[in-house]
């Protein structure tokens, strides 16, 4: 399947051909017995006092789009760039395809990085830019030129090959640059905020492609990216992280449904954390109770906790639901005044003040036209929701 | 190259004016340092090329006039004399003083490049307070005059001087080298005087390089030698020509380091000059060898700035 037909009109299947869960190929990470691509063991970086990478082991494998997202400082760049070679770890040892990276110089890894600034050089063309890491590998021009052109065409700038950098697009140098990287058959590619100098629409076409020719090729994929939307759409599994640590490795799906703690929950899409102590704690649920519920909250999975350990319970804001009646459930749910809502078309966004003063937020989809006068401003609600709806958080 | 800049204004000016929009404010801020480069630099170049094509003679000044107005008779008698160009072709010795100056301007720019370009570098490369300094440092031997440093070499490259002294000292010659009145020394003494022009322009290049392009460079296949001569030499393109026209074009006229640190078969068209005018009194011969040099350094000049230009809009 060309990268054209895709970009033009994603198809279903290629989306679904995507998502780990109902991927066709085999979710490698998920056999215990795989052998891991990118080995990182015991990982440490300091930057003088600074601890930049703090004691880091990560198993990713081949064919994988693996996303490291964080905030600025997290560490994710410098993970990144120890990969590349441009950063020699303090401690810790950096595995490649069975091989230790250490002291191996970046022109000697099969590793290409794509910049966050595309690092594009203005004095050569686009072809000439591409064709730039051809040119220390001996190969004959003729070879060259042929690679090139299609490159050229995979990333649809055939005709633009005689440009300079200058001369493009934001979006246009991305695909360049992406070029660039990828002639040279790298076994891992490297890519630093790729879609983070685009505008809002293009970022979301680019994405289909990075991860149709991320299939194309079958390269192997590491992300650093602080966007969570374009972290969950690209990854097949996410790393999150934080002052230097992983906090949480998963598929997107995991890292979503079943944060670890407070700051992956909350980094991750929008979420309401509600504080309470453990009352019943059993192998298959957990009641929790909470100052600012009407009812005990209960939760359908296990954790490892004691009784009147504090803890926080997750609930996203489309897992709630919103009824001027009192609903049946005697578990989860609560009564609140409507002080805001935003309208966004697909969605309405309700923010609710519970009796006891804390603030919550909940998404309705807006599935019919007039949902926006069921629940307006100031109106008293009960917030309710599923047994499997909310996570009990105890970092 | 300021000939071209100036039919570009005129064509603008007869434009504007044409449509009745002379924007005269403008007009003043282009005309102050058109005046000047007129004054000073248009105006003298013209009486230098009069004098070159008249004779020499003894008399204050001392040549011929060009015009003979006889009002009486009523005749206008023009005398151009091509004599005096057609004496530089001729006499090998002028000839020999060119190539030689060219050469030795040529080496030695090229020697100030190697110099400068470490220094240009770990300037640009290094952060505030420390940049700042080794700036200051760069152009601090300004502040002391130039004839006073090349006396100091003098001093420092002499027979009985601390570098001999030193070398002897530690046993590597057992005769004092004869450094003074040779060509090492001119070498010296016009790669340490022209440095801070070439490091500057290379500074300004290379403070504008941006490292990641080196990153990337290292990152597609290329040892750091390699990556100097694909991305670094291309990127510092314009600093280096900057730099180089900065010493090469004063270097060639250079009079002050030759006759002071170069020995007497040191050939450089700037004492060639020297000599005619103050010694000969062959001020028609000098002005010859004066406008000479010019063409020579200005159609070069012209050629490298054009093509740069072309290149530009390409």
């Amino acid at each position: 399947m060309t990268i054209a037909e895709v970009s033009t009109k994603p198809s279903p299947a290629t989306d679904s051909s995507h998502n780990p869960l109902t991927s066709p190929q085999p979710s490698l990470w998920r056999d215990p017995d795989a052998k891991p691509f990118v080995v990182f063991e015991n990982v440490t970086k300091n930057f003088g006092d600074f601890t930049a990478v703090d004691n880091i082991s990560l198993n990713i494998y081949r064919r994988e789009l693996f996303c490291l997202l964080g905030g600025s400082g997290s560490g994710k760049s410098t993970l990144l760039r120890m990969l590349a070679g441009f950063e020699q770890p303090t401690s810790g040892r950096i595995l490649i395809d069975g091989v230790d990276m250490a002291g191996i110089k970046p022109w000697n890894r099969p590793v290409n990085m794509m910049f966050q600034s595309y690092a594009l050089f203005p004095h050569l063309t686009v072809e000439k830019n591409i064709a730039f890491g051809l040119k220390r590998e001996g190969i004959a021009d003729s070879d060259i030129k042929k690679r090139v052109a299609d490159m050229l065409d995979m990333v649809q700038l055939g005709h633009l090959g005689k440009r300079k950098p200058h001369q493009l697009s934001g979006g246009q140098r991305q695909r360049v640059a992406l070029a660039r990287a990828l002639v040279k058959k790298p076994k891992l590619l490297l890519l630093d905020e790729p879609l983070g100098a685009l505008d809002k629409k293009l970022r979301e076409e680019t994405q289909f492609e990075l991860m149709n020719i991320q299939e194309e090729t079958g390269v192997t994929f590491v992300v650093v990216t602080h966007d969570q939307e374009e972290a969950m759409t690209l990854a097949t599994r996410i790393g999150v992280m934080n002052t230097g640590n992983i906090v949480q490795v998963g598929e997107p799906h995991d890292i979503y449904e079943y944060p670890n703690s407070a700051f992956v929950a909350r980094f991750i899409g929008s979420v309401n954390l509600i504080e309470g102590h453990i009352i019943e704690d059993e192998v298959d649920r957990v009641r929790v109770k909470s100052k600012h519920m009407d009812a005990p909250l209960y939760i359908n999975h296990g954790i490892s906790c004691a009784p009147g350990q504090q803890v926080n319970v997750a609930i996203r804001p489309e897992k709630i639901l919103l009824s001027h009646e009192l609903p049946e459930q005697t578990d989860n749910r609560c009564e609140g005044v409507i002080v805001d809502i935003a309208y966004m078309g697909s969605m309405s966004i309700f923010r609710i003040h519970l009796d006891s003063g804390m603030e919550v937020r909940v998404t309705q989809p807006n599935v019919a036209r007039d949902m926006g006068a069921r629940f307006t401003w100031n109106d008293r609600v009960h917030l309710y929701w599923d047994v499997d709806s909310a996570v009990v958080l105890t970092a | 190259m300021t000939q071209s800049t100036g039919t570009a204004v005129l064509e603008r000016l007869w434009q504007m004016s044409r449509l009745g929009n002379v924007n005269w404010g403008r007009l003043m801020v282009i005309a102050v340092p058109y005046f000047w480069l007129a004054l000073f630099f248009f105006i003298p170049f013209l009486v230098v090329f009069k004098i070159s094509l008249s004779e020499s003679a003894i008399a204050v000044p001392p040549y011929t006039d060009l015009l003979d107005l006889d009002l009486e008779e009523a005749y206008l008698n023009i005398k151009i004399n091509l004599g005096n160009y057609l004496f530089l072709w001729e006499d090998s010795f002028y000839l020999d003083a060119y190539l030689s100056s060219i050469k030795i301007a040529a080496i030695s720019t090229v020697l100030t490049l190697i110099v400068a370009f470490p220094i240009a570098w770990l300037i640009a490369r290094s952060e505030g307070n420390t940049r700042t300094i080794l700036l200051a440092l760069v152009v601090l031997p300004f502040w002391t005059s130039f004839l006073l440093r090349v006396y100091a070499w003098m001093a420092l490259l002499k027979k009985s001087g601390p570098i001999n002294d030193i070398l002897m000292a530690v046993g590597l010659i057992d005769q004092p080298l004869q450094m003074l009145q040779t060509d090492f020394a001119v070498y010296i003494g016009i790669v340490y005087t022209y440095l801070p022009f070439m490091v500057l322009p290379l500074y300004t290049a290379l403070e504008k390089l941006d490292m990641t392009l080196v990153e990337a460079a290292a990152d597609l296949g290329y040892r750091p030698i390699q990556s100097f001569f694909a991305v670094i030499v291309p990127m510092a393109l314009p600093g280096i020509v900057a730099g180089c026209l900065l010493v090469f074009i004063p270097v060639v006229g250079e009079y002050v380091i030759p006759s002071l640190l170069g020995g007497s078969d040191t050939l450089m068209i700037g004492r060639v000059l020297w000599d005619e005018f103050s010694i000969n009194r062959d001020w028609p011969m000098a002005s010859a060898v004066a406008i000479v040099m010019l063409v020579i350094l200005v159609v070069p000049i012209t050629l490298v700035r054009n093509s740069s230009k072309q290149e530009d809009a390409a």
